[in-house]
């Protein structure tokens, strides 16, 4: 049973290999061999689970260890896998959500010549994932953190032939190598502090350092974690990274990889609990970008870049738990698993719209779909309502956890940071309702595309309406299915600690406010895209919203800071190198040319010359002589 | 006596490259044959020499023993440790790669239809036999070098390998040039020259410190110095251990290269042959860095310890002046060598850092450098060959025409950036924890590499390999079979050798424990245990 | 008669010789300056023979005579080529030999 935790992995592995390595010949059976080895893994992950359910609360930790990797004098990384709780909780999101998005991948990718590579990194991509949530240490996790970096890199620049698309890919990679110095940094410190990084004998000796090193992990763990999950200030790759095929976007920029800083956060829990400041930066981070990238959804034309806002925010609901403590780390897993449903559902939707309208991602160019796409229509719906925190949709009892949690702090964080969750509540109905509004209802706005065609919107085959379907099923139940009986709180309990949050106010009070103004934000919304016509082009508008169309202006300092100034010193330094290090090497190779021209002058080829050097040397040297008798 | 198998390592090379001269200037391709079937044998024997080596067993062995100038002490003595025999079987296992890669660099130009060029005719012109005799005169040095334990004996492979270099960089220059064929040959004489003349002048000092050190030891056995040292029975001065460190250390620095020696191998990657550039970048350099480990550490423990601070410095600057030159690089081949520059500052930091991790790490990381390098470079010259340019502007889309030749460069640049899961990751991994637990601050600096490395990687693939396709490259064929047989098994080695390192590991453990007692030095305890 | 004296009319007539070689242009003059610098220095040899009251010094002196005859005749024929095949006896125009 145990060697299943590798198979897991190993499937989808599997799948990559032969895929990326079969050349042609599995061209035509390419997508269907990974979809069954995604399917294969999720019921791998099943039998797992079922397993574990038969064991008792507190022994449902399965240790696998493989192999011995590096093995140097002081230094030990296994190749080893812990399954408990709270990784199986990922598996069966990752292999559950993946095998959806894959089938439904059949029906999108249907017609690219270049869809049994686009399966092979999908594959990939299960794998590196299932490995950064099952690995035992951090330096393993750091294999599969890497693994899904490259594999939303190749995905996100799947088209490379747009410079856009590579470009977004480029800049995903990079700026999550900026995090991911984060971690190997703190892996590193980890080392130095306590021998070893795997996480048992890390997180259980957090009591023999100091907080000051503690703060500094955490930190750097905080980093690494903003650079995948597109954190303020990491976060703009985001955005961009909806420039890869849309089931790619609701699988790894929605559902599944951004979440891995999540992960990170709470599985190193033991660490954050012992350095507050750090915990402090976590919830500092999460908060401002759930404000952050709400805004940034409110002002986006593109209706996946304003699903990208959206994922941001959530992510950044799911931080601020996190940065909480024992009060939320469950919430925050429950939030992401809820949110893995919803906002999967949502961008699948999207593909949909986007699959019958000519691959058209302007919301002002769409309008009235409703009836063209019915089956799009009532789950993207149902995860527009679990999205903004309905009752009884499930991110209505995920969402209003954390914030009941946020404002179960001391002093005046409870009502700041319990306040910019209410308020990112209100924002979230407000740019969700507009995407809704726009997309669906109103006057019909469509325009033909670059070649002069028509769109005629219709509904997705068959093995793409069922994944949506079956997430739609997720989206409304999975936060009831969690909260009953605090059912998920008690699941994970064992492994993230728990404790109830004492809300400084009461939680009734909060649940009533949360959804006056989740009702607030929604019908501003109506009123401001229900009630008029949508104009085709878009409004100047304001100074906000200017800025918030390009992404708060990030993108620009990253330009006039990061890449000018980066292009201005490399160009100096090859100047440099080219003439002061080389230079000073040239130099003295012509200093002597020069000099041996210079002598070759006196070999001037008559005999009397030489016979005067003759005489002068002879001269010389009896003066020497005689001055060194003399001496 | 038993067969002398590291003789015969190294000798095998040697009479291939004579064997391979003597082919009849009509008879190329056999030429190139009987090349591959010598250096296949020489991998066969490094493969024999690796199985018959035994990790946990002496320091040295193998080792072979004879009288040679016996006027002034100098004998002719081998033996490998743990850390020769892994670069031994590199070195190896890279020619094969590197003649393969090379079938048809030395081919005579087509527009001259296979005749000699008239001023020529008077001698016979061989220049594909001359191509891969001088490869594998190379080799056989190379290896000679690897397994010297005779500090005489290692000084002079150290300098004669220089020639058949010297011919390789300015005789088979790339045929690739912007400027045309007159430009890229002052450009291709400059460029050995300038190889020649960096590496003698560093000789000419290591030469200084060898006669020093035998007028100090009497002895030119590694062996007996080092035995006398520990005992206590040589003594030095400090200030005389500290010129003769530095009369070693700089002829190492000037061929690993480090900062801000590295000028010439900018130079010499890009004028020469992509697979003479991996033969520079991958083989010969990795005798400095192997004789910094061998030598320097070895023979003069305590001036090696106080010329750390300062070669760690240096030692950085490489590292992060490199991929910043390596970023602004407009020609591709350029850019792998500022991006090795980069590495191998990585491999010097990892030695200097006097720690198992950071030794360990740092051997790994030749190997692991060798191999990336190779498949990076040789799938670049396999790319410039077609389309007969070395500049990144010049290409694009190439992804789109030719996915095989892509997919294989973007292996060998994420190779090249350390991508988890590939084996300079676990090398480059090891030398930054063997640095930050000595010092914190130094392995921070040298984090940023990594950024810088992705950086460089990304921007090559992307300029060259996505986006339009561009109307030059829209009829580039993929690679072919042969081509696709030299790359597939670096690729699948770089794989296997970054999940299961072990078997390199274990051989390199033992070797690093050696060397950590010369220098006396411990690995810092964590914090923790430290505490108790 | 001091033997100094000697010595200081060797040196007077090595000056000249040496003043000949430098500023003398036809080679025959150049060539009986050197003559005459090396008379010059058999004439110190035998002087010094005669003040340590031995005869190494003009055993020297017969030798350098001997290699001084061999001298002339290879130096005369290569000034009778030189003049062959240049006209000309003059040492400045034999001035090919430089870099």
């Amino acid at each position: 049973m145990d060697n299943l935790i590798a198979l897991l992995i190993a499937a989808p592995l599997l799948g990559a290999a032969l895929l990326l390595c079969g050349g042609r010949r599995l061209d035509g059976a390419g997508h269907w061999v990974a979809t069954v080895l995604a399917f294969v893994s999720f019921l791998f992950g099943t039998v797992l689970f079922a397993d574990m359910l038969g064991k008792a609360a507190d022994d449902r930790t399965v240790q696998q260890q493989l192999f011995s990797w590096i093995p140097v004098e002081g230094f030990q990384a296994d190749v080893a896998f812990q399954l408990d709780q709270l990784s199986m909780t990922f598996v069966l999101l990752i292999t559950g959500v993946g095998s959806l998005i894959h089938l439904y991948s059949v029906g999108y990718m249907e017609h690219d010549e270049r869809r049994r590579r686009f399966f092979g990194y999908l594959n990939l991509f299960l794998a590196a994932m299932l490995l950064l949530v099952l690995a035992d240490n951090y330096l393993l996790l750091y294999v599969g953190w890497e693994g899904v970096g490259l594999a939303s890199y190749l995905l996100i620049g799947f088209w490379q032939h747009k410079p856009s698309a590579a470009t977004a890919a480029k800049k995903a990679f990079l700026v999550n190598r900026v995090g991911d110095m984060g971690l190997s940094i703190a892996v590193m410190l980890m080392f130095t502090t306590f021998g070893t990084f795997a996480f048992t004998p890390v997180l259980e000796s957090t009591g023999e350092t100091s907080e000051a090193m503690l703060t500094a992990i955490g930190l750097l763990l905080l980093l690494a974690a903003c650079g995948k999950s597109a954190q303020v200030p990491l976060q703009s790759w985001l955005g961009d990274a909806m420039e890869g095929p849309t089931p790619v976007s609701a699988l790894i920029h929605a559902a599944t990889m951004v979440t891995a800083g999540v992960y990170l956060i709470v599985r190193s829990g033991a660490i954050f609990n012992a350095a507050p400041d750090a915990q402090l930066a976590v919830v500092v981070v999460g908060a401002v970008t759930l404000l952050f990238g709400a805004i940034i959804g409110c002002a986006k034309d593109d209706i996946k870049k304003a699903l990208a806002g959206s994922t941001m925010s959530q992510i950044g609901y799911m931080v601020l738990a996190a940065g909480l403590g024992p009060i939320g780390y469950a919430f925050a897993i429950m939030h992401l698993v809820t949110h893995g449903f919803f906002k999967a559902g949502l961008f699948l939707g999207a593909g949909s719209v986007m699959h019958g309208m000519n691959d058209e991602v302007d919301m002002r160019k769409y309008g009235g779909l409703r009836k063209y796409l019915p089956i799009t229509f009532v789950t993207f719906g149902l995860g527009y309502l679990a999205i903004i925190g309905v009752p009884p949709f499930s991110g209505f009892f995920s969402k209003d956890k954390i914030i009941e949690a946020a404002f179960a702090q001391e002093g005046a964080r409870a009502w700041i940071f319990g306040g910019i969750a209410l308020l990112g509540a209100g924002i979230t109905a407000f740019y969700m309702t507009r995407v809704m509004l726009m997309t669906f209802f109103g006057k019909q706005r469509w325009q033909p595309d670059a070649e002069g065609e028509e769109p005629h919107p219709h509904e997705a085959p068959r093995t793409m309406t069922i994944p949506m379907i079956l997430l739609a099923v997720g989206s409304v139940g999975a936060g009831a299915f969690f909260s009953i009986g605090d059912r998920f709180v008690n699941w994970l309990a064992p492994v993230t600690e728990f404790e109830h949050p004492h809300p400084v106010i009461s939680v009734p009070v909060i649940t009533a406010s949360t959804i006056a103004v989740l009702l607030v934000g929604a019908a501003l919304a109506y009123a401001m895209y229900g009630t008029r016509p949508v104009p085709v082009t878009a409004p100047r508008g304001s100074l906000l919203t200017r800025a918030a169309r390009r992404d708060l202006l990030q993108d620009d300092f990253n330009h006039v800071v990061l890449v000018r100034g980066g292009e201005h010193l490399t160009r100096s330094l090859v100047y440099v190198d080219h003439t002061l290090v080389d230079g000073v090497v040239n130099g003295t190779a012509a200093g002597f040319g020069g000099l041996s021209g210079r002598l070759r002058k006196l070999q001037n080829g008559y005999a009397r010359t030489y016979a005067v050097s003759m005489f002068g040397g002879a001269a010389v040297l009896i003066a020497a002589t005689l001055l060194m008798r003399a001496v | 006596m038993s067969f002398p198998l590291l003789t015969a390592t190294a000798a095998l090379p040697a009479v291939g490259a004579v064997a391979v001269a003597a082919v009849p200037a009509a008879r190329r391709t056999a030429a190139k044959w009987l090349a591959l079937l010598f250096s296949l044998g020489t991998l066969a024997l490094a493969v024999t020499v690796l199985v018959r080596f035994e990790p946990g067993g002496a320091r040295y062995q193998l080792t072979e023993s004879h009288a040679w100038i016996a006027d002034f002490g100098v004998r002719y003595e081998l033996g490998v440790d743990g850390i020769g025999v892994t670069l031994l079987a590199l070195t190896a296992l890279l020619v094969p790669f590197v003649i393969a890669a090379g079938w048809h660099d030395a081919d005579p130009s087509p527009d001259s239809g296979g005749e000699a060029p008239a001023e020529t005719k008077h001698y016979r012109w061989r220049p594909t036999q001359g191509f891969f005799a001088l490869i594998l005169m190379v080799e056989a040095m190379v290896i000679l070098s690897f397994e010297a334990t005779d500090v005489f004996l290692f000084y002079i492979l150290f300098e004669a390998m220089l020639i058949p270099m010297y011919f390789l960089i300015g005789g088979f220059g790339d045929r690739a040039h912007a400027q045309g064929e007159e430009a890229a040959a002052t450009q291709r004489s400059y460029a050995a020259v300038k190889f020649l003349l960096y590496n003698l002048v560093g000789g000419l000092i290591m030469l200084a410190a060898v006669i020093g050190l035998y007028v100090v030891a009497g002895s030119f056995s590694l062996g007996e110095i080092a035995a006398a040292r520990a005992s206590g029975e040589l003594e030095m001065a400090t200030n005389t251990e500290r010129l003769l460190f530095l009369g070693f250390f700089f002829a190492f620095a000037i061929k690993a290269p480090l900062w801000p020696l590295h000028t010439w191998l900018p130079n010499a990657m890009g004028e020469a042959t992509a697979p003479v550039a991996v033969l520079i970048t991958a083989v010969v350099d990795k005798v400095g860095t192997f004789a910094m480990l061998r030598f320097c550490l070895q023979l003069f423990p305590e001036a090696s310890k106080w010329a750390t601070p300062v070669i760690i410095v240096l030692s950085l600057i490489s590292i992060v002046y490199g991929a910043l030159l390596a970023v602004g690089q407009r020609d591709i081949k350029r850019l792998i060598a500022y991006a090795s520059i980069s590495h191998f500052g990585f491999i010097i930091l990892g030695i200097f850092a006097m720690t198992s991790q950071g030794q360990s790490g740092a051997t790994l990381y030749m190997v692991n450098h060798g191999i990336s390098t190779a498949a990076l470079m040789l799938v670049a010259g396999f790319l410039i060959s077609r389309r007969g340019s070395r500049l990144i502007a010049d290409y694009g889309g190439v992804q789109k025409v030719a996915p095989v030749l892509a997919g294989t460069f973007l292996v060998g640049g994420l190779a090249t950036l350390s991508l988890p899961g590939l084996a300079p990751f676990v090398s480059e991994f090891l030398v930054l924890v063997g640095t930050f637990t000595r010092y914190p601050a130094a392995g921070i600096v040298a984090t940023f590499g990594i950024v810088l490395a992705a950086l460089y990687v990304l921007v090559l693939y992307q300029r060259t390999m996505t986006g339009p396709v561009k109307e030059e490259v829209r009829s580039m064929p993929d690679l072919r079979v042969r081509e696709l047989a030299v790359v597939a098994p670096l690729i699948a080695l770089l794989i296997f050798l970054g999940v299961y390192p072990k078997p390199v590991t274990e051989i390199v453990n033992p070797a690093v424990e050696h060397t950590m007692s010369d220098v006396q030095q411990q690995d810092p305890r964590p914090d923790v245990e430290a505490a108790k | 008669m001091n033997p100094v004296n000697y010595l200081y009319l060797a040196a007077l007539l090595f000056t000249i010789g040496a003043a000949g070689v430098l500023i003398r242009r036809n080679a025959i003059v150049v060539f009986m300056s050197v003559e005459l610098m090396l008379n010059a220095c058999n004439l110190s040899l035998v002087t010094f023979s005669r003040m340590h009251g031995n005869l190494d010094g003009q055993i020297v002196a017969f030798f350098t005579m001997v290699v001084a005859a061999a001298e002339v005749v290879v130096g005369l024929a290569i000034i009778v080529s030189l003049f062959r095949s240049r006209h000309s006896a003059s040492v400045d125009d034999a001035s090919l030999m430089k870099l």
